[in-house]
């Protein structure tokens, strides 16, 4: 029982640099506007999102499709991981300027 | 001006709907408001440092700082209200009785009351930085004057402080006879619903996986929308739960659930 244990967390601890294995995809935030606003995805598969927001203001990256929320700050970067989930579209907003930055997340 | 309104609407709704369900379900303990007042003051001065550190936080933990942060804040709310309603299961029929002999001790009727200022200013901290930070782009951004945007702002805030109000009164008449049992339940799902924003956290964090998706009920009930605020603050209602957060939902409600169990027979 204790050798499986140990087994089982090597192999966890190896598959450690697999995180940098998985996709990464941009959007920028500009002028309160997601760009690109739609982002297609492998489905089944976690990706990272990299949003940049090149607004001065902060913006919170929100999505109850894909229940993440993030806020970043003007001028700044933030990660957001994704999935795996099922091909499908998922929508994403920004919540401080809900009425221009929408988006979504299409998964193949 | 309606921007602002409707950010600080939201925001502030949350936490109108967590303090009214700590104060309903804490009526009639002794310091009870003095504590919670502790624990809105330290909210707002929690929220602006927060909101202050956004930045760095976000960037700690390889740029999951946020998450983790948000996490460990719930993680402890969660513990406090898990303490409070055991504590008051043993203490219920003191308080319904509504003792105020000065023999009793400070530490009987007042000892866990802390734990209701931490809860509060937690609960607040997240809704609050949010507040802050959008607070403070907008007046650099904005067109509009200062008094516009700040007027929008205290509008919402106002809004969402009147409908906590109606729903404190609405459970006080709701359920005099059985306030605890109907307060306590709503304490019991606050929890619960807290918890699953752990899991929720904990998996945008990558630390522990979603295993799955379960239902998809945003044709039904819209988490933007105003009902859909008030039963996320209550309840943890979530459009696309993820499994894990529906184990981390059940726990939480059985790990309660047996806790009231087990002390009520050393109480009794």
């Amino acid at each position: 029982m204790k050798k499986n244990l140990a087994l089982a967390l090597t192999f966890s601890l190896l598959s450690f640099p697999a995180i940098a294995e998985t996709p990464s995809f941009e959007i920028v935030i500009k002028d309160h506007h997601f760009n690109p606003s739609t982002v297609e995805i492998p489905a089944d598969k976690k990706v990272k999102l990299v949003i940049k927001n090149q607004d001065p203001t902060p913006e919170e990256f929100e999505s109850h499709d894909l229940n993440r929320e993030k806020v970043i700050a003007g001028n700044s970067e933030g990660v957001v991981f994704v999935g795996p989930v099922k091909a499908g579209e998922y929508k994403f907003f920004g919540e401080f300027n809900e009425k221009t930055a929408q988006g979504k997340i299409v998964a193949k | 001006m309606v921007a602002s309104f409707i950010i600080s609407f939201r925001e502030f709704l949350e936490i109108a709907i967590i303090i009214t369900i700590i104060l309903a379900a804490t009526r009639g303990v002794r310091g009870r408001t003095r504590w919670i007042g502790v624990g809105i003051l330290g909210g707002i001065i929690g929220s602006a440092v927060v909101a202050a550190f956004a930045g760095s936080i976000s960037n700690a933990m390889e740029g999951m700082g946020q998450e983790v942060f948000n996490a460990i804040i719930l993680s402890v709310a969660v513990v406090m209200i898990v303490w409070t309603v055991v504590w008051m299961q043993s203490h219920g029929r003191a308080i319904a009785q509504k003792m105020k002999s000065v023999g009793k001790s400070v530490a009987d009727g007042e000892t866990p009351l802390y734990s209701l200022a931490v809860v509060v200013s937690l609960a607040m901290w997240r809704e609050g930085a949010e507040i802050v930070l959008f607070m403070s782009g907008i007046i650099s951004s904005s067109q509009e004057s200062m008094l516009a945007i700040m007027s929008g702002g205290v509008a919402g805030a106002l809004l969402a402080i009147s409908i906590g109000v109606l729903l404190y009164f609405g459970l006080i008449k709701l359920s005099s006879k059985h306030l605890f049992s109907v307060t306590g339940g709503l304490l019991i799902l606050l929890a619960c619903g807290m918890s699953a924003q752990v899991a929720s956290y904990l998996n945008a964090a990558d630390i522990i996986p979603a295993l799955g998706a379960t239902w998809d009920s945003g044709w039904l009930l819209s988490q933007n929308s105003v009902a859909g605020k008030i039963l996320h603050a209550m309840l943890g209602y979530s459009e696309r739960p993820s499994v894990i957060q529906l184990i981390f939902y059940g726990s939480t409600l059985l790990i309660i659930f047996l806790l009231l169990k087990m002390t009520k027979k050393a109480g009794a």
